[in-house]
């Protein structure tokens, strides 16, 4: 699995899509540290851009490099590998590079910056660990998409519908949900919904340390339970790594079963 | 040796194979696998080497059955049809990948570097080769290692008569060392002359089994090219064997 | 100052009064074992010096003009009943007890020391430690407790006194004093002219500071933290609050700053961070807020019913959760000069002032309001959505809550 993961990682660091994400990130956080100057500011205009943009480049080029590595896999699998490992060794490849260009592309101005100084840095750390985990997480179910359908128009499809759902369509369903049942109480049922989402889940763990002010004026004793105490941090992230080896599971998956 | 019993796989509602049984198990036995375009050729290749993963039946290599198995294709070269390699790596880049995955084999490159003359080729990107100088790197990448086993799909595709030479001297060497060789294609003088035996599949069954001598006998023809031609034009009447005029029915029906 | 000259002028006077003035030594192997004793013994004037050591003692009368003085902190502990130090003389000064085990009744309101009807009075630098009400001023005027600290374990609003009391009284400074777990840090009832400087007041069950029908009063250079809400205002005049930082007050109802039928108050560069409600208005009239920064609030200003001409100039408002909250479309506040972190817009004639004015009220605010669960929404792109589309054509949003003039940078 390492050699696959090796190969894959130095074939993509190579190429022009991740040095473009990458540049790309280290212009913008450049250009916000710089120009702002007020790393509160700097924080949420970051925040905004991972959330959205880290699982759309995931999606989009995991689909891609599924794809455009159809005949090398083919190779491989003649080769004396294992299955799961060729999958799992690409996806972790294409995973890691894409977490390579969020954190070296985020975490290089920053530290230029001087921000591991400054009393933002937890909001920081928590914002590249997002950008890794939804990196991983929506890289995978791109891979799994793609793994599912050969018709590589249909998959790349999906897997932006996925990322659409995910990161637009998903709260708007919650929020029509919660006003439409506002009469009732929904404490539960809001977290239960927003650990669904991995983006969401994401945006929660930068809320628990950004805005605990406005969440602890909340009067409900489960949010409270929830937002107030370690529980909060310590729920949100273990459902992250629930989300984060359930891609990894379904690709091993449909791995074992697909015919090439 | 490769042992096959029962193997069926099917695509959606298109049943490909249909209950295989097959044995190889003769050294230096070359076996011709043959049939029409959809047959069921490549299938029963991919099968064997765990890239279609079978409905129902059992393979086994050397008496381990591969089901999930993946080790064992460190003893099988394997030739694939219309080689696809990753366009952006240069040859040597992909035999280093290749030698990298499979470190602790012994390989001999060198020996097909030099055999195909493709040296001059070797800093190139794979998408840039030209279709024959693909095919030999792809025969170069197969048989690079010493393994008992050798599944070729289609291995002459776009070879230039020189390179044809080289093959089959390749296989006669194959033979003379008692290695178990299956190997696809349409071109029948080719057949005639490297393989000992023959599998025609049809319809995702065996049609036939036998040496060569057995299918120009059987179908009472002077040439495997004929014997073919009679069973794809539906010449039961040649046939001394019950299948057949299922086959006409089956041919009929589609 | 004028309050602590006046103070120094008349206890000079009245040491130059009584040039043999008398020390009384209380100690174990002293004259006097007893501080009760010593105190009842002393004549006006006289020094009573308690020596290190712990005294079994309460209620403690010193009802003439005398300097009670513990050096070493010796602990004068009370019998859970009683207060233990209550003066009624003018012109007394108690400096450097450890006072413990005062009176806990709910019934009697006890303190450790209780001032009743006394002038020129100084308590410092003293240490109370789990008292019902620590100090408790009643009736009265020019006095300073300054440099104490005092300790309570207080949880509950009900079972709990406040630190430093204040009811009825004039030219009062309470500076530098360190209070933590009472009900209120220091609570002013009808206390007019005084002056609240330098004080942490922290983890106080209610608040860290509260004024009831108090006028002309001033709070500068204080620190409120984590209290049930840092500050609040309320039924008073013309206070003056001044560089003050309000943190961490969290909670359901909790607020960095509560005003709350008040009149004419500067409030000037205080610090609201980390703070549920920065600063919450309840029939505000004639405030003007200038150089204040509000910091990682979840709101940081929330305005209901009928406040009038509040004057937000030049204040910083970076990184809240949401900066303005208002529930009524009428009214005449303004918002001029300020500094909002979330302000989009673009300087062309770069005069440092932003061409587009900014509105602070965001659509997300109502709709938090109507389902209050939606807070798991905060920050999501589809809610950043809303907002735009809202600030774009205003439906529910008031247009006229607006900065016309929104700063470009940072403002110090």
């Amino acid at each position: 699995m390492f050699k696959i993961f090796q190969y894959t990682l130095f074939d993509l660091l190579r190429s022009r899509w991740t040095l473009g994400y990458l540049g790309f990130y280290l212009a913008l956080t450049s250009a916000l540290a710089f120009l702002s100057g007020d790393t509160s500011k700097v924080v949420i205009s970051l925040m905004n851009v991972v959330l959205i943009l880290c699982p759309l480049v995931a999606s989009m080029l995991g689909a891609m490099y599924y794809y455009n590595s159809r005949e090398f896999i083919e190779l491989l699998l003649a080769q004396p590998l294992r299955r799961t490992h060729i999958f799992w060794g690409q996806y972790f490849g294409v995973a890691l590079s894409l977490s390579l260009s969020v954190l070296l592309g985020v975490g290089i101005p920053l530290a230029a910056y001087g921000i591991w100084a400054s009393g933002e840095i937890w909001n920081f750390f928590v914002l590249l660990l997002d950008g890794v985990l939804l990196s991983f997480i929506f890289s995978g179910l791109a891979f799994w998409i793609a793994l599912r359908h050969e018709n590589r128009i249909k998959g790349f499809g999906l897997a932006i519908l996925a990322w659409l759902f995910f990161a637009v369509i998903y709260d708007g369903l919650v929020l029509l949900l919660l006003m439409e049942f506002r009469d009732y109480p929904l404490e539960a049922a809001s977290i239960c919904l927003a650990l669904c989402n991995p983006i969401d889940l994401s945006r929660i763990l930068i809320l628990l340390k950004l805005d605990i002010s406005a969440l602890m004026g909340y009067t409900g004793a489960v949010f409270r339970q929830f937002l107030g105490s370690h529980w909060g941090m310590a729920l949100s992230l273990g459902a992250l790594l629930l989300w984060l080896t359930t891609p990894a599971l379904m690709v091993r998956r449909i791995a074992q079963r697909k015919d090439f | 040796m490769i042992a096959i019993r029962q193997l069926s796989k099917s695509f959606g509602s298109l049943e490909v194979l249909k209950g295989i049984d097959l044995i190889f198990d003769k050294p230096g036995c070359v076996t011709a696998v043959l049939g029409p375009n959809g047959s069921g050729k490549t299938t029963l290749i991919k099968a064997l080497l765990g890239l279609v993963i079978p409905d129902g039946g059992i393979i086994e290599v050397d008496r381990q059955n591969v089901r999930g198995q993946w080790d064992y294709r460190a003893r099988i070269s394997y030739l694939p049809q219309a080689a696809r390699f990753p366009e952006n790596l240069t040859v040597r880049e992909l035999i280093d990948f290749v030698k990298n995955i499979r470190r602790g084999q012994q390989s001999q490159e060198e020996r097909f570097i030099r055999l195909f003359d493709l040296e001059p080729h070797l800093d190139k990107r794979l998408g840039n080769l030209s279709g024959g100088t693909r095919q030999k790197v792809n025969i170069a990448l197969a048989l690079m290692y010493d393994c008992p086993l050798w599944i070729l799909d289609e291995p002459t595709n776009g070879l230039d008569p020189l390179a044809m030479v080289h093959f089959r001297e390749l296989v006669q060497e194959a033979r003379a060392q008692g290695k178990i060789v299956l190997i696809t294609t349409h071109i029948m003088s080719l057949v005639e002359e490297i393989a000992n035996e023959v599998v025609f599949l049809l319809e995702g069954k065996i049609h036939f089994q036998g040496t060569i001598q057995a299918l120009k006998t059987q179908h009472n023809q002077q040439s495997v090219e004929r014997a073919i031609a009679s069973i794809l034009s539906g010449g039961a009447s040649f046939s001394a064997n019950g299948h057949s005029a299922q086959v006409q029915q089956l041919a009929l029906s589609m | 100052m004028y309050q602590k000259l006046m103070w120094g002028i008349a206890l000079g006077l009245a040491w130059w009064g009584r040039v043999q003035a008398a020390t009384l030594e209380v100690c174990a192997q002293c004259p006097w074992q007893s501080v009760r004793q010593a105190v009842e013994a002393a004549a006006p004037g006289d020094v009573v010096r308690v020596r290190p050591g712990g005294y079994k003692e309460h209620s403690i009368q010193i009802n003439k003009k005398l300097v009670l003085q513990g050096t070493g902190f010796p602990v004068l502990e009370g019998n859970d009943l009683e207060e233990i130090l209550i003066i009624t003389a003018d012109s007394v000064r108690v400096e450097g007890f450890e006072l413990r085990r005062a009176g806990k009744s709910q019934l009697k309101d006890q303190a450790a020391i209780r001032v009743r009807k006394a002038r020129y009075f100084v308590i410092q630098q003293n240490r109370i430690v789990d008292a019902y009400f620590g100090i408790y001023l009643e009736h009265s005027s020019h006095g300073l407790v300054e440099g104490n600290v005092l300790l309570g374990t207080a949880t509950h609003e009900a079972s709990a006194g406040n630190a430093i009391h204040g009811w009825y009284g004039r030219h009062l400074e309470i500076s530098s004093n360190y209070i933590k777990g009472h009900r209120d840090g220091v609570y002013l009832e009808f206390v007019d002219s005084s002056l609240v400087v330098n004080n942490i007041s922290e983890y106080n069950v209610r608040y860290g500071l509260h004024y009831m029908f108090s006028n002309d009063d001033q709070y500068v250079c204080n620190v409120f933290r984590s209290n049930g809400a840092g500050v609040a205002v309320m039924f008073s005049k013309r206070i003056q609050m001044r560089e003050n930082r309000f943190e961490r007050n969290w909670g359901t109802t909790a607020y960095g700053l509560l005003l709350k039928e008040i009149y004419d108050a500067d409030i000037q560069d205080n610090h609201f961070l980390y703070n549920t409600v920065g600063i919450f208005l309840e029939g505000a009239t004639r405030i003007s807020y200038q150089r204040n920064e509000f910091q990682y609030n979840g709101w940081a200003v929330q305005m209901t019913g009928g406040c009038l001409d509040n004057h937000f100039t030049r204040n910083n408002f970076l990184a809240n959760t949401l900066d303005l909250v208002v529930n009524s479309r009428v009214n005449n506040n303004t918002f001029n000069g300020n500094y909002w972190s979330e302000y989009t817009g673009y300087d062309l004639n770069r005069d440092g002032t932003g061409d587009v004015p900014h509105r602070p009220v965001k659509l997300f605010s109502y709709i938090l309001a109507q389902s209050p669960e939606s807070i798991v929404l905060l920050r999501s792109f589809f809610i950043d959505l809303l907002n735009f589309s809202e600030k774009v054509s205003p439906a529910l949003t008031p247009q006229d809550v607006a900065d016309y003039s929104p700063s470009m940078s940072k403002i110090s």
